[in-house]
């Protein structure tokens, strides 16, 4: 051990480590100096940018109500469950607990996330309601957490689905009246900023930057009661004659407000598993017929407006067949020499074609054009066609004869409803319109007013005995009405064996108040006829319609009552004749276009 | 008449202001740890426990570290070769040593092991050193450094070779081999560079250009960096660190335990720490500049610029100078096992300070 006290001092040495040491510190003193002043206001934007976070407060969708107030679409809250996997990561002993309570597989939610352990956000499960989400969080479990959302839920399940339409994942409308109103029904979402930690957990509310601002209610002209007892009937008619499809559509004839629209098949929006997108279609207004017989009252409101007829004019229909060029038009029965009344009473063709013929086609054209035919009604249902009227300069003599009877245009059921509503309204045709009007707007002129009582007392009569539409009638009530059986164009011309079933028509028929179509597609059964198949349809939605709007009976004559009650117990056959058969192309013909 | 300070061998400026930063790390503690006041209790008992192997070193007089300096350094290395071969794994590296049921890191005597060593095998010769016995010093600071270097652990490596080498450098080793020295360590560095870990690349890499891997590596240093400006001239205020206590600072109570603190004082606080731990160091010299043997006087010099190698490595990482490497800031950062060591050097200190032989007046 050294113990002289002989120690070697170097006084440059130590100059050299108090200088080394001197410049060490003013590095360090220089960087404080660099980071706290020179880019402190770098920093703390930056600072800033990794805590402070704008988030999004959703905003609830409008409610849709019926014309009464009764909610017909509602936004419901429920809460989506997500993650953070890198958290989530640290606590996988409670992985198989957290897919048990979300009702998922456990190895799927495993092989899930394992793919996503990179990630700062995925969704466990979207939409649930609040009392499983409560439980989800009462376990605890670390990187889990939720996110309000709405969910759109529709009280009146399948029954308004079609003209309601649904909404996306992202409360977006997509169909029906949620698309065609979307600006008015979304809301706009809030934004607030907020502090949020390193695991996106917000920790502080800073400010408010917009609140939300909810979607608007929007009333249709709908009636919820309406509606549904127009379903329930189409439903059970639809499945009697195991039909492929069918449309109601009930209107107010003085506005043009649609009531109800009801189609087959339908589907539940509340459950968007399960839509299928051959079901979505409201075919009520996207789909196009020929419309058959059903336009007969606007071929003799043609010949009534030319001069040319009245209601008495006689017509020789003999020998029930009518040849033009090498195509054939013919009736069911030789009705002979009938008057014009008689031509949509009993639905002859022969008829109504040679009334055609011997009008200006340029007089059909505009009946039907002015009657809304060839064009969409206006009401702005998203994917609304507009149907085929071709311009009458191209039209052969056949197609004209065609037309008279409704072949070779095509039209929406709800186009057809608008018609008749027109012809109910005095001849006045109002848009179609789904919401409720407290004026009428925008009539346009169809036919004469003494043109249209005319053919309200015609169609009056189809219902009535002799007629084609005896099963459409109601009890206490007056109605007018045409039937229709259309022979369905496929691709290899019409078909022998598939028909269309309609009925159109209005009531009371003294004081109109609602107009009707009934469409049902390819019943199956052995029964096709409209007067079979589409008229009881209409007699029993319209007779709860009538009583639900509580309009005042207009035929309380005992003799019709028993009238009504013998022709329900006897049956059709017994009561009337042989509703016309409304096809008359033969096979060979074609459709004339 | 002695007072009680230089009957227990206390250095009373050395004490003040190690106490001063016990009390700066407890503050900072209270908050980066989220206010925990468990942890806060944990890291006081290591205080008092650190503190009174510093009490109890100060009373062995300077001569007897003398002796045993070979003696610790041999056992020492035993030990690092033993976790070469038999130590327990832990966060990808194989630094501990399991005893029935205790863990220790062999790498942290070095800490001491290598100073006391390198002064031992100088200070009993004349000084400056000749090339041979500085030839034999540096194997002598190599040897342990590469074996923990291997565990791996680069931060504690550079700690202890910088330890050695300093005592090296107060020896009064000539310039030129100074100056060759680290003209062979230029040479040697695309070599050392081939040697070292892919993770170690990284971190070099990453600290060339932070912003290259915001979201990997960079990641600490963009955050720690942010924090620490945002504080501004007076921070933010204690409790008040948004970055700290959104998280976003990694290892908080730990190596970047500055960042919290920097974006909570500001930069008065941390001038102000700076300047505590300067005067710590300028007290460290003073005793080394006091000492009475080359023995003392160098390894009292080599432990206080080990100590302020610390806190320049940890602040320079915290604060974007340098690479990231593990070193907490000494006696400030969470953590037990640094601080006993640290603690233990500073009572070597108050021995050699307080048992110096009265000057002939």
């Amino acid at each position: 051990m050294n113990t002289t006290t002989s120690i070697t001092v170097h006084p440059a040495r130590r100059l050299a480590v108090l200088a080394l040491l001197a410049l060490a510190a003013a590095v360090l003193v220089w960087r404080a100096v660099d980071l706290h002043i020179v880019h402190k206001e770098f920093l703390r934007d930056q600072g800033a940018a990794r805590y402070l976070r704008v988030v999004t407060l959703p905003a609830h969708r409008g409610m849709i109500t019926d014309r009464n107030g009764e909610p017909l679409a509602v936004s419901t809250p429920v809460e989506s469950v997500w993650a953070n996997p890198r958290e989530l990561a640290t606590a996988r002993a409670d992985w198989p607990r957290l897919a048990a309570l979300l009702d998922l597989d456990a190895t799927r939610l495993a092989g899930y996330l394992a793919t996503r352990l990179e990630r700062e956000f995925v969704y466990l499960k979207r939409r649930i309601d609040p009392d499983l989400a409560a439980r989800v969080m009462a376990l605890n479990v670390p990187g889990v957490a939720l996110t309000r959302e709405y969910r759109r839920y529709y009280p009146e399940g399948e029954v308004t689905a079609h003209v309601l339409g649904i909404t996306g994942v992202d409360d977006n409308g997509q169909e029906g009246i949620e698309l065609a109103y979307d600006d008015w029904l979304h809301g706009v979402p809030g934004a607030k900023r907020v502090i949020k930690d390193r695991l996106g957990r917000i920790v502080q509310d800073v400010e408010s930057l917009r609140i939300p601002r909810p979607g608007r209610e929007l009333r249709l002209s709908i009636d919820r009661r309406i509606q549904y007892l127009a379903y329930r009937e189409l439903k059970s008619a639809v499945l009697e004659h195991q039909a492929q499809a069918g449309s109601v559509v009930v209107m107010d004839t003085t506005t043009s407000e649609v009531l109800a629209m009801v189609n087959l098949p339908a589907y539940n929006p509340n459950r968007p598993s399960e839509v299928h997108t051959g079901r979505t279609r409201n075919r009520a207004v996207t789909d196009l017929f020929e419309p058959g017989s059903t336009v007969k009252p606007f071929t003799v409101a043609a010949a009534l407006e030319s001069g040319q007829y009245r209601a008495d004019t006689m017509i020789d229909t003999a020998p029930g067949l009518l040849r033009i060029g090498s195509r054939e038009i013919n009736d069911i029965h030789d009705y002979g020499r009938i008057d014009v009344a008689t031509v949509i009473q009993k639905s002859s063709n022969v008829g109504a074609a040679k009334m055609a013929l011997a009008l200006p086609a340029k007089s059909l054209w505009q009946t039907f054009s002015h009657a809304g035919f060839g064009a969409t009604t206006g009401s702005g249902f998203p994917g609304e066609a507009g149907g085929v009227l071709t311009y009458y300069p191209h039209w052969h003599e056949v197609d004209r004869a065609s037309l008279a009877f409704g072949y070779g245009l095509s039209v929406t059921t709800l186009q057809l409803a608008e018609a008749y509503a027109a012809i109910a309204n005095g001849g006045q045709l109002h848009p179609a319109s789904f919401l409720p009007l407290n004026t009428p707007v925008n009539s346009s002129t169809v036919m004469q007013t003494d043109t249209a009582a005319t053919l309200r007392a015609m169609l009056e009569r189809a219902t009535n005995e002799g007629g084609t539409g005896l099963l459409a009638r109601v009890t206490g009530y007056r109605v007018a009405g045409k039937t229709g059986t259309v022979r369905k164009h496929g691709a290899e011309g019409y078909a022998s064996d598939r028909y269309l079933s309609l009925f159109a028509g209005f009531a009371p028929a003294s004081h109109p108040r609602l107009a009707m179509v009934v469409m049902i597609n390819e019943p199956g059964g052995t029964q096709y006829y409209g007067g079979q198949v589409a008229a009881p349809v209409f007699a029993h939605v319209m007779a709860g319609a009538l009583r639900l709007l509580n309009v005042a009976p207009d035929d309380l004559a005992i003799a019709s009552l028993q009238l009504a009650q013998n022709s329900r117990s006897t049956g059709l056959y017994k009561v009337s004749t042989l509703p016309a058969r409304d096809t008359s192309l033969s096979h060979d013909t074609g459709n004339a276009e | 008449m002695k007072s009680l300070g230089q009957r227990l061998h206390l250095d009373m400026p050395l004490l003040v202001g190690l106490l001063l930063l016990a009390t700066i790390s407890l503050v900072v503690l209270y908050s980066a740890g989220g206010q925990d006041v468990q942890l806060l209790v944990r890291q006081l008992l290591r205080f008092g426990l650190a503190f009174g192997l510093m009490l109890a070193l100060a009373q062995v007089p300077p001569h007897y570290f003398q002796q045993i300096a070979p003696w610790l350094f041999g056992a020492g290395l035993l030990l690092l070769i033993a976790v070469f071969l038999f130590g327990a794994h832990a966060k990808g590296a194989q630094r501990w040593l399991q005893i029935g049921g205790m863990r220790f890191q062999p790498s942290e005597i070095m800490k001491l092991a290598v100073p006391l060593m390198v002064a031992w095998y100088l200070g009993d010769r004349p000084l400056p050193p000749n090339l041979l016995r500085a030839t034999v010093t540096l194997i002598l600071i190599v040897v342990p450094a590469a074996f923990i270097a291997k565990q791996p652990d680069m931060g504690t490596a550079l700690l202890v070779a910088s330890a050695g080498l300093f005592v090296l450098l107060l020896s009064g080793l000539r310039w030129r081999v100074i100056g060759g020295a680290a003209l062979l360590l230029g040479v040697a560095a695309p070599l050392l560079w081939r040697m070292m870990h892919d993770y170690q690349r990284q971190r070099v890499l990453t600290f060339l250009d932070p912003e290259q891997d915001p979201l990997g590596a960079g990641y600490h240093i963009l955050q720690s960096t942010i924090a620490i400006g945002s504080g501004g001239v007076f921070g933010k205020g204690w409790l008040n660190g948004t970055q700290s206590y959104l998280d976003f600072i990694p290892e908080r109570t730990t190596d970047f335990i500055f960042a919290v603190y920097g974006e909570e004082f500001g930069l008065i606080g941390a001038l102000l720490l700076l300047a505590l731990f300067l005067f710590v160091i300028v007290r460290g010299l003073i005793i080394a500049y006091d000492a009475q043997t080359n023995f003392n006087r160098l390894l009292a010099g080599g432990l206080i610029l080990s100590f302020f190698m610390y806190i320049l490595v940890n602040i320079g990482m915290v604060t974007g100078l340098v690479p990231v490497v593990g070193v907490p800031l000494p006696l400030i950062s969470y953590g037990g096992t640094s601080l006993v060591t640290l603690m233990a050097s500073f009572g070597i200190l108050m021995s050699i300070h307080t048992h110096r032989k009265r000057e002939p007046s």
